[in-house]
């Protein structure tokens, strides 16, 4: 028997899948398909404290192996997420959730995160500095040291769970701001979010989205998102959970090699809505060519 | 919504840019006229959100336009070819609420879905009637089908190559002659047709799409009840809550 079992920030995970952010709603469509337990636990949509449409449609961009989105943070607010969202998702899913927050001053990443520290459901939260799709939030605080320091200070201060600091991939040095974060006090670093890119109509002469720019990701940001996870883990010493373009249990085992604890799942949920699930399952198996007896002894080991 | 591989029975083209594809499978998902199917294509990223033209059990019947990679990828797919298919997509029109006789308006790629439901709306014993409207009398498809299923049928063409010349508001019966509307088409269209009927109706959009499930939030919409997922909550909305 082989053993999938992980831990991130002190919580166990059955196994370290998780879908990421804006991939996985609040949950409820993917429990209608199967039992979402079997996933590690999940990262839910990026949450802000007013209720945001989001950006100008269109809003999703096809790439060779992957996908360009600028939805821009459509979300019903926290206090909905926390009235009608958590108790819905409760009736499917008996783990600690991971909460993904956003917003557009430190103040408000503040508000969020004090009112999700109150809600027993929420396991993790996941502050989002890398939104690159919104304009005077998001990304902005994540692409300079201070800033992402001041962000992980003010939900230090509003939250006693653990904090996961989403980082962006948009920047020159990816260890200069996983430093930075780790000294303001975040619990673990989640990197990478999308990197930022376009496509051009040739027949309209127009960018394709109405954003104009978008966040790419899927297959192709795998070996990118790798060696950020490789860089980090050799920066800062709080876990690390690896994102970007993976679609596969070979991809988690190669993220963990890399540092990861934990490893987050996005485009691919897009494509197969069953990635996930099929993903849990197939790591047995793949655990099992690879040689691996325990999947937690895997994290950081390429680095020996 | 349910995840199905399914073969290709043909694949022909019916009028210019524009193919007919016969698919053979698990259709138990597919529950009403104006749901769409994601068709998974080799070497795409994304999947191919295509609305139904026809279905019966086992059997799946999609008309497309040629506007891209993907879809020329498609056209090019021999009988005997194996798709993964999302099914069922989308929640569909509603024929419950047609009334006597209802209306349908469809523009080029938008005339498809309409084809499934008129044959629904007859099976329901309804007196139908059809709008449809294209760009040149090439682009022309299901004209005679419609018929055959006893839909009282005007065509419409931009260029006047065929039928009444302009628009299918051009073409559109007087008020008090029908009892509910169904438009599927683009996007102007489908507001000057709002505009001009007094009736009811429903209408169905599309948008570029991430997921096509409701997961991505990649095709959201405003409407007066907030935002809605095309992909999901739609693609059919009603008259009374759509904002053009």
């Amino acid at each position: 028997m082989v053993n999938t079992a992980v831990s991130l920030c002190g919580i166990a995970l059955d196994n370290p899948v998780i879908p990421a952010s804006g991939t996985f709603g609040y949950g409820a469509e993917f429990a209608e398909l199967y039992d979402i337990n079997c996933l590690g636990t999940f990262s839910f949509k990026g949450t802000t404290a007013a209720p945001r449409f989001g950006n100008p449609t269109p809003r999703i961009a096809e790439c060779p192996g992957g996908m360009l989105n600028a939805v821009g943070l459509q979300n019903p607010g926290v206090d909905a997420v926390i009235a009608e969202e958590l108790p819905r998702l409760e009736k499917v899913f008996r783990k600690p959730v991971m909460a993904n927050v956003s917003g557009f001053s430190v103040a408000e990443y503040a508000e969020v995160c004090g009112k999700l520290d109150a809600c027993p459901q929420v396991g993790w939260i996941e502050v989002n500095v890398s939104c690159p799709n919104v304009h005077g939030g998001g990304m902005s605080f994540g692409t300079d040291p201070a800033a992402a320091a001041a962000v992980t200070r003010a939900a230090r201060a509003a939250t006693r769970k653990p904090l996961v600091l989403k980082l962006s991939p948009n920047v020159t040095d990816i260890t200069a701001i996983a430093r930075a974060c780790e000294d303001a006090g975040a619990d673990a670093l989640c990197l990478i979010n999308t990197l930022l890119g376009m496509r051009i109509d040739c027949k309209t002469r127009r960018p394709v989205l109405a954003n104009t720019t978008g966040g790419l990701s899927g297959s192709a940001i795998f070996p990118l998102a790798l060696r950020m996870v490789w860089q980090a883990y050799e920066a800062v010493s709080i876990p690390i959970v690896g994102a970007g373009g993976v679609s596969c249990a070979e991809d988690v085992i190669e993220m963990m090699l890399a540092g990861a604890t934990a490893v987050e799942v996005g485009a691919a949920n897009l494509v197969d809505p069953y990635a996930c699930r099929d993903i849990v399952a197939a790591l047995p198996g793949a655990m099992a060519q690879y040689g691996v007896a325990s999947l937690s002894e895997l994290t950081g080991g390429a680095h020996r | 919504m349910q995840q199905t591989v399914l073969e290709t029975i043909s694949n022909r083209r019916i009028a210019r840019n524009t193919y007919e594809l016969v698919l053979a499978g698990d259709t138990a998902a597919v529950a009403r006229p104006g749901q769409f199917v994601n068709l998974k294509l080799e070497g795409f990223s994304l999947r191919r959100p295509l609305s139904v033209c026809d279905c019966d059990p086992g059997l799946l019947t999609l008309v497309y336009k040629t506007v891209g990679r993907g879809t020329a990828a498609l056209a090019a797919l021999p009988a005997g070819a194996r798709i993964d298919t999302l099914t069922g997509l989308g929640n569909g029109f509603s024929t419950e609420r047609s009334g006597e006789a209802p209306l349908l308006v469809g523009g080029g790629a938008g005339v498809a879905p309409l084809y499934w439901l008129a044959r629904r709306l007859r099976e329901e014993g309804r007196d139908v009637q059809a709008v449809l409207g294209f760009n040149t009398a090439e682009e022309i498809f299901y004209e005679d089908r419609f018929r055959s299923l006893g839909v009282e049928t005007a065509v419409a063409t931009a260029d006047g190559s065929r039928g009444v010349r302009g628009f299918v508001t051009d073409a559109l019966p007087p008020d008090g002659a029908y009892s509910y509307v169904y438009s599927c088409g683009p996007g102007p269209m489908m507001r000057a047709v709002c505009g001009r009927i007094a009736a009811d109706g429903e209408f169905s959009f599309e948008e570029r799409m991430g997921c096509g499930f409701g997961a991505c939030m990649g095709c959201s919409c405003e409407t007066k009840r907030g935002a809605r997922r095309i992909c999901r909550d739609g693609p059919v909305f009603k008259k009374e809550e759509i904002l053009w």
